[in-house]
């Protein structure tokens, strides 16, 4: 049997992926994908501590990020369409009205 | 109890309806709900001095204003035989003042605030002579000091006249101050303020000291001398009698109803209703007696020379208060109360016949542009020389009995100095004479010296005006038959002819004198000759020798300019006191604190935060990977925080 430690790096390595790929790229796609990655990373640790703590609440809770993930996704695509329409571009630094 | 609260509580009513309904509704009517209100007052009083005569007094509390441990303070009334006199001087002459302004303020703009005034000022005084304790006594005292304000300031488009209010106020503030800590210390002593335990226990404390700047000071000398600061500002003794004079800014029948009825009377009527505690100082009485004296002297030369018809009567009035409180201070409240009362029927009479002359004159005031208006209203002309026979102490007018009741305890008196302030009496009953006379000559005899316009113009004024003149006339001949020396009452055979000194008893004592009958005779002679050489001098110089006093006037330049400036003493404390509050106020308190604390403050502070948001905003890059970092940084904190707790 798998023990708990492994599923947990791989829960980690995907979370941290995700920030990495976050904090690096510059298309507001990618940083999309990288934020469902962190989503995912974090839900392999619920999955796995449901399972060994026989205990059916983390699930539950990861069905609730999927749903959550997957209304934040439509949502998401139709900002960054139509933030592409106004600017032509999918580069984040091109983005700055928010200067101070 | 209840009809007694009619007295102070109908002019309040008027007061609170004028000023509420009176610019929209009353307007020329405004004068009813006044009139009515003080009449009202008048015939409860009346009916309140029949209660009193026949025996009843009453001291009852009305209402409980504040409670605060030990301390107690309630709205309540003191009837007695001191309040009642009050009331009927403070009534009487209200009223009357009353009905004349309704033809003298005719057709004013302000005119229902006039009369909103006048109940207002009516209310304060009333409540001031009703109280029952010390301070009710000084709200009173405060609202005559605050209706004043209005009053004199009435015309407050006129710079002269709203300064002159102003004057008034702040002057007034200077006696309050010490007015009201001696209501402090009262408080402090008995821990209460009423007057029935205070007057009641006072013996006790006959001898106690008290430390006051690290000396040890005769507890009840400091407090008497602290209530005496305040009656030196209300009723403009020396050296705060600067205002009164200024106070002739205001409509003339304000300053009728300031000197006669309300305001100037309350610090006299203060002073002997403490007669209590300024009994057991013989300093604080000292101190008293020749404050008066000093004052009544002083202000009796100013108005030797003084030319403007109102700043005469003016002095008249300090040199009078001066004679009351000369009275008090040797321990005679009685003649001095009975002075403040025949006093209040002349004074106001004076006041109101000026007030006529300046009708027919178009508000004309100087003396030298007048004359001859006798034959032009000869209703004025009689009752204003009725008047002036009374204030000048010819037997047999009311002004006399009083003024020779004062002279007469004053040089029989236990009194140290009453001696010296009977001599300073008697000079200024010659004075008085001879200003008032002067006054008279000048206005209404010879010939009319002023424009061909003016002489026009010149008419008696209205009935509204004129009846009130002959009403209070009377009060100025007859009013002084209840004080009718006994020593003259005996040579027609009534006994104890002095009623009013008897009536008093009860409430303010009666010192007995130390003189023969002679002596008593030649004190009124004195005062007799005094006062019909004045008259005569008078004549003299303004009748018959015109040219004397233009010739005296020259040789002695330099006592005339000192008399003629008031001996500067307004330029003194210009100098002395309203200058470097000005500088100050402009150097220091704009220059320095207004202009390099505060608005460093207030400037300072708005500034920091702009240079400080400068660097902040630098934060704020506007690129999403730094907002991210920053994020992940922070999560990264926390956790980091975590894992080494």
């Amino acid at each position: 049997m798998v023990p708990l430690n492994w599923y947990l790096m791989l829960s980690t390595v995907v979370f941290m992926i995700g920030v990495f790929g976050f904090l690096t790229r510059r298309n507001i796609i990618i940083m999309f994908m990288s934020v469902e990655l962190m989503l995912n990373g974090v839900n392999i640790s619920l999955i796995s501590f449901s399972h060994f703590l026989q205990d059916m609440r983390g699930q539950i809770l990861v069905f609730f990020i999927i749903t959550v993930a997957a209304a934040e996704a439509a949502i998401g695509l139709a900002i960054i369409i139509a933030l592409f329409r106004n600017k032509t571009t999918a580069h984040v630094d091109e983005m700055t009205e928010m200067k101070g | 109890m209840s009809n007694y609260l009619l007295i102070p509580f109908l002019p309040l009513a008027a007061f609170l309806i004028n000023i509420l309904l009176g610019r929209k509704y009353l307007r020329e009517k405004a004068h009813w709900v006044s009139i009515l209100a003080v009449a009202g007052s008048w015939v409860v009083a009346v009916m309140t001095l029949g209660d009193v005569l026949s025996g009843k007094t009453l001291n009852q509390d009305l209402y409980t204003w504040i409670v605060s441990g030990s301390f107690k303070v309630s709205v309540g009334f003191l009837i007695d035989q001191l309040t009642v006199v009050m009331l009927i001087v403070v009534t009487t002459c209200s009223m009357l003042i009353h009905i004349y302004s309704v033809g003298y303020m005719h057709g004013d703009n302000g005119y229902y605030r006039f009369f909103a005034y006048l109940s207002l000022f009516t209310f304060c005084m009333l409540m001031l002579v009703m109280a029952n304790n010390f301070l009710q006594l000084y709200f009173g005292w405060e609202g005559v000091g605050l209706c004043s304000y209005f009053l004199i300031g009435y015309y407050f488009e006129k710079k002269s006249a709203s300064d002159a209010g102003k004057k008034a106020f702040i002057v007034n503030r200077f006696g309050d101050f010490g007015f009201g800590l001696g209501v402090i210390m009262i408080f402090l002593t008995f821990g209460t303020t009423y007057y029935e335990p205070v007057f009641g226990q006072v013996g006790g404390f006959a001898n106690q000291t008290v430390n006051f700047l690290g000396y040890d000071v005769h507890l009840m000398t400091l407090i008497a001398l602290l209530l005496f600061c305040g009656a030196i500002g209300k009723s403009a003794q020396m050296p705060l009698h600067v205002w009164l004079p200024d106070a002739m800014e205001g409509p003339t029948p304000v300053s009728a109803l300031i000197h006669a009825a309300t305001m100037v009377t309350a610090g006299v009527f203060m002073v002997a209703r403490c007669n209590p505690i300024f009994s057991l100082s013989e300093t604080a009485l000292m101190v008293v007696a020749l404050t008066g004296a000093i004052t009544s002297l002083f202000s009796a030369t100013i108005g030797l020379v003084q030319n403007d018809i109102k700043r005469i009567i003016a002095y008249s009035t300090i040199s009078q208060l001066g004679y009351m409180f000369l009275a008090c201070g040797v321990g005679a409240y009685t003649a001095g109360i009975f002075h403040l009362y025949t006093h209040a029927f002349f004074k106001a009479l004076l006041f109101l016949c000026a007030g006529s002359v300046m009708h027919a004159m178009a508000g004309e005031l100087d003396l030298q542009k007048m004359g001859g208006l006798k034959k032009y209203m000869p209703v004025t002309y009689f009752t204003m020389l009725l008047a002036s026979l009374s204030i000048a102490g010819v037997p047999g007018f009311a002004g006399f009995f009083s003024k020779d009741e004062i002279l007469w305890m004053a040089y029989s008196g236990p009194s140290p100095v009453g001696k010296f302030v009977w001599l300073i009496g008697t000079i200024v009953a010659f004075l008085t004479a001879f200003y008032s006379f002067r006054l008279i000559f000048l206005t209404f005899h010879g010939k009319f010296r002023g424009t061909h316009e003016q002489e026009h113009h010149l008419h008696e004024s209205p009935k509204v005006m004129t009846i009130p003149l002959v009403l209070l006339c009377l009060g100025a001949i007859f009013s002084g038959y209840v004080g009718v020396p006994n020593l003259i009452g005996g040579i027609f055979g009534i006994e104890h002819s002095n009623w009013v000194a008897e009536f008093m008893k009860p409430v303010l004592g009666h010192p007995e004198g130390h003189g023969t009958h002679s002596e008593e005779w030649m004190v009124m002679g004195i005062s007799v000759i005094a006062g019909f050489s004045g008259i005569g001098l008078a004549a003299l110089f303004y009748l018959i020798k015109t040219d004397i006093p233009v010739k005296l006037a020259q040789q002695f330049n330099a006592i005339y300019k000192v008399l003629f400036n008031k001996y500067y003493v307004d330029e003194l404390y210009s100098f002395l006191i309203v200058r470097p509050t000005i500088w100050i106020s402009e150097k220091v308190l704009i220059g320095i604190t207004d202009a390099k604390i505060i608005e460093a403050i207030v400037n300072g502070v708005p500034k920091g935060i702009g240079v400080l948001s400068q660097q902040l905003r630098k934060v704020q890059t506007g690129f999403l990977q730094h907002y991210a970092a920053i994020m992940a940084a922070g999560v990264l904190i926390i956790i980091a925080l975590m894992l080494l707790r």
